[in-house]
C-alpha cells in the first residue's frame, strides 16, 4: 500500500516536472535568435523607479526616431527585476539568449548581466561608477561586452550653487542610503568638496524609506541645508522631505531632476529621459557594428541646472541670480 | 535547456538554504527571520575573504562559521533573554545589516574579475553552468550527508525531539535551550554558506541580497511537503533539494511566458505558489470524494 502510494507521488512528480520543463522549453524556443532585418533589444531596468523609467522611455524613443521603431525593425524585450536580485540571473541569461544587445538599467542590472554574457554586448545606464563597480578596464577602453553611460553629474557644480541659493550656510547635512554603492561614490566626493569649500559636514545614512523622517528632522535640526545624492530610497520619499524643508525652512540640493521636482530647491544634474537617449545613440553604434570594447564610457551630455520655483518661494529664496561658471 | 540547467544549478545552490531553513522551520519549530540577515552575511564574509586574497573555499567556510556566529547570537537572545523567536530573527536582522556593511566596506563589492570556485572550475574547461551544477551538487551531498549523520547522534536526535515536544525532552533530561542554539547555528551556517556560493555565481556581493530569501527558502521547504511526504530524514532533505529546484524553475516558466508584463511578474509568482501550496487541501477533497463516486456507481 505504502509502495504504491509512493510510486503514484513520484509519478505525480514526474508530470508535474514533465509539465513545467515543456512549458520553459516551448516559449524558450520561440525566442530564438533570428537571422532577419530586425533588431531583437532586451531590456533589463533593476526596479521601479522614476529616474531609471525615465531613462527607458528616452532610450526607446530615441531607437525609434532612428529607424528602430518597435514592431518594424526592433523586437523589443523589456524586463524589470522590481528589486529582486534572486532573479536576476534568470531574467539576464533569458535576455541574453534571444537578443542581440541588452540594456542593463542600474548597477546590479549591469552586473548580473556582464556575468552571463559571452558574446552578446551589453549597454549599461544609470550606473554611477562603472569602474569600481568592475564594469569596464576603463572609462576610455571598456575592453570586454560591456560599455555605456554613467549618470554622475559633477558635484562641484553643486556645492558651488549651494554657497549662491543660501549664501549664510555653515554646516552642510548629507543624506544617503547606505546599501546603495552610486550613493555612496556620490557622498565621499560631495564631502570632500563641501569641507574644501569651509562647510562643516554632517553625514547622515539611512537603511530603508521608514528611516528618511526621522533621519531627515534630526538632520535639519543641525544644518543650514542638506544636500542628496541621486539615491533611489531618497528618491522615493522626496515629497515627504520636500514638506520637511518647507517646514523646518531647510533647502534641499542635489538629486536628480526628478527629485527636484518632487520637493527639492534645486540641483546641477542629469536629465534621465536625455541619457537614455544618449545610450541609445550608442546602442545604434553598436548594432550597426562599432566595436563594444572600443566604445568608450560616455558621461551625461545634457546636464543643466533645474530649479523648483514652488519651493524656492515657499523658503524665501530668490533664485533668479543662479548661475554656474563654466 | 541550457536556461533550465542555469536554473537547475541555482536551485542547487539555493536548496543549502532551504535546508537551514528547514532545520528551524520543522525540526526546532521555529520560523527564523535571521535568514534574510545571515545570507548577505555570508556573501559579505566570502566576498571579502575573495577580494583580498584569500582561498575561495577558505572564504567559503569562513563565511559559513559566520552565518554559524549569527545563528549563535540569534539563539542566545531567544534562550537566554526569552524573546519570542520571530523578533529575535528580527533583531538579529536589523543588527546583521550593520555588521554586513562594515565587513562589504560598501554595499555592493563586485567579484567579476576575481578568482571564485566558479572561475576554478571553469579553468578546467567545463561553462559556467556546468561549474555551477558541479559546486551545487557536490555541496548539496555533503550538506546532506554530513547532517544526516549529525541528525542521527544522540545530540543529533535530542535535537529533534526538542522540536517535536519541548516538555516531554525536558523531562528526559535535554538541555532544549542548548539543543535550541545548535539547531539556530547549523541552520544560519547553512544559509550563510549558500550567500557565499550564490555570491560566487551572481559576481557580485550585495547588501540588499537578504531580502525575500526567506520566502525562497520556505517555499522550497513547503513545495517539498506538497509532492514528497512522510519521508525518512536522509530522504526528507534530499526532497527539499528538489523543493528547491522546482521553485526555481516555477520562477523560470512564469518568466518565460511569452508577452509577460514585467510589473506582474510577482503577482503570477504568489499565484502560482498559492496554488502549488493548495495541492495537498486538493488531494484529501479528492480522496474523500473518491469512495462517495464508487458508492453510487
Amino acid at each position: 500500500m505504502m509502495k504504491t502510494k509512493f510510486m503514484k507521488k513520484i509519478a505525480a512528480i514526474s508530470l508535474v516536472s514533465v509539465g513545467i520543463l515543456t512549458l520553459v522549453a516551448c516559449s524558450s524556443a520561440s525566442s530564438d535568435k533570428s537571422s532577419s532585418e530586425t533588431v531583437k533589444v532586451g531590456i533589463l531596468q533593476y526596479m521601479e523607479h522614476e529616474s531609471l523609467t525615465a531613462a527607458r522611455e528616452g532610450f526607446v524613443a530615441e531607437l525609434e526616431a532612428n529607424g528602430y521603431k518597435e514592431g518594424e525593425k526592433l523586437v523589443l524585450d523589456y524586463q524589470n527585476a522590481q528589486g529582486d536580485q534572486a532573479n536576476l540571473q534568470t531574467i539576464s541569461e533569458q535576455l541574453i539568449d534571444g537578443n542581440d544587445i541588452v540594456l542593463a538599467i542600474a548597477t546590479p542590472a549591469a552586473q548580473s548581466l556582464a556575468t552571463v554574457s559571452t558574446e552578446t554586448p551589453i549597454l549599461f545606464t544609470a550606473v554611477t561608477d562603472p569602474l569600481s563597480a568592475d564594469l569596464v578596464e576603463s572609462i576610455e577602453k571598456p575592453g570586454g561586452l560591456l560599455t555605456g553611460t554613467s549618470d554622475q553629474a559633477p558635484i562641484d557644480k553643486q556645492v558651488e550653487l549651494l554657497g549662491q541659493a543660501v549664501p549664510d550656510a555653515k554646516t552642510v547635512g548629507i543624506l544617503y542610503t547606505t546599501s546603495e554603492r552610486n550613493s555612496e561614490v556620490q557622498v565621499e566626493q560631495a564631502k570632500e568638496l563641501f569641507e574644501k569649500a569651509g562647510y562643516k559636514v554632517v553625514v547622515k545614512g539611512i537603511t530603508s524609506t521608514n528611516e528618511v523622517q526621522d533621519a531627515t528632522t534630526s538632520l535639519m535640526k543641525d544644518v543650514d541645508a542638506i544636500f542628496v545624492p541621486t539615491d533611489n530610497t531618497i528618491a522615493s520619499t522626496m515629497t515627504m522631505i520636500g514638506e520637511l524643508s518647507v517646514e523646518h525652512q531647510i533647502p534641499v540640493i542635489g538629486g536628480s531632476t526628478d527629485m527636484v521636482d518632487e520637493g527639492g530647491l534645486l540641483t546641477y544634474g542629469t536629465n534621465y529621459e536625455a541619457l537614455g537617449r544618449q545610450t541609445a545613440k550608442m546602442a545604434i553604434k553598436i548594432i550597426e557594428g562599432a566595436d563594444v570594447s572600443e566604445t568608450a564610457v560616455e558621461y551625461p551630455e545634457t546636464v543643466s541646472l533645474h530649479i523648483n520655483e514652488d519651493i524656492a518661494k515657499q523658503l524665501g529664496i530668490d533664485t533668479s541670480k543662479l548661475s554656474i561658471s563654466e | 535547456m541550457d536556461i533550465i540547467l542555469s536554473s537547475i544549478s541555482q536551485g542547487l545552490l539555493w536548496s543549502v538554504m532551504a535546508i537551514g531553513v528547514y532545520l528551524t522551520f520543522r525540526i526546532l519549530d521555529i520560523a527564523d527571520m535571521t535568514a534574510e540577515g545571515s545570507y548577505p552575511l555570508g556573501a559579505a564574509v566570502c566576498a571579502t575573504g575573495i577580494v583580498n586574497g584569500l582561498n575561495p573555499l577558505l572564504a567559503t567556510f569562513l563565511a559559513m562559521i559566520a552565518g554559524m556566529g549569527a545563528g549563535l547570537i540569534s539563539g542566545l537572545l531567544h534562550t537566554k533573554l526569552k524573546i519570542p523567536a520571530l523578533l529575535t530573527g528580527i533583531v538579529t536582522l536589523t543588527g546583521l545589516y550593520s555588521i554586513n556593511l562594515k565587513i562589504l566596506g560598501k554595499a555592493n563589492v563586485a567579484l567579476l574579475k576575481q578568482e571564485t570556485l566558479v572561475t576554478q572550475l571553469q579553468d578546467f574547461g567545463l561553462a559556467k553552468t556546468n561549474a555551477v551544477l558541479v559546486i551545487g551538487i557536490i555541496f548539496v551531498l555533503a550538506v546532506v550527508g554530513v547532517l544526516t549523520l549529525l541528525l542521527n547522534t544522540q545530540i543529533g536526535l535530542a535535537i529533534r525531539s526538542t522540536g517535536d515536544n519541548i516538555p516531554m525532552s525536558e523531562a528526559n533530561g535535554i538541555n532544549v535551550d542548548r539543543m535550541k542554539i545548535y539547531g539556530y547555528m547549523i541552520s544560519n551556517g547553512l544559509i550563510a554558506l549558500c550567500g557565499a556560493l550564490l555570491t560566487q555565481n551572481n559576481g557580485y556581493a550585495d547588501l540588499n541580497s537578504g531580502t525575500g530569501t526567506i520566502v525562497i527558502g520556505l517555499a522550497s521547504v513547503i513545495i517539498a511537503e506538497v509532492i514528497l511526504r512522510n519521508l525518512r530524514l536522509g530522504w526528507r532533505l534530499l526532497s527539499v533539494v528538489l523543493g528547491a529546484v522546482v521553485y526555481r524553475l516555477i520562477i523560470l516558466a512564469i518568466l518565460e511566458i511569452p508577452g509577460m508584463d514585467a510589473d506582474l511578474v510577482k503577482l503570477f509568482s504568489a499565484i502560482l505558489l498559492a496554488t502549488v501550496l493548495y495541492v495537498p487541501e486538493l488531494q484529501k477533497k479528492l480522496n474523500i470524494r473518491r469512495p462517495k463516486l464508487n458508492g453510487h456507481a
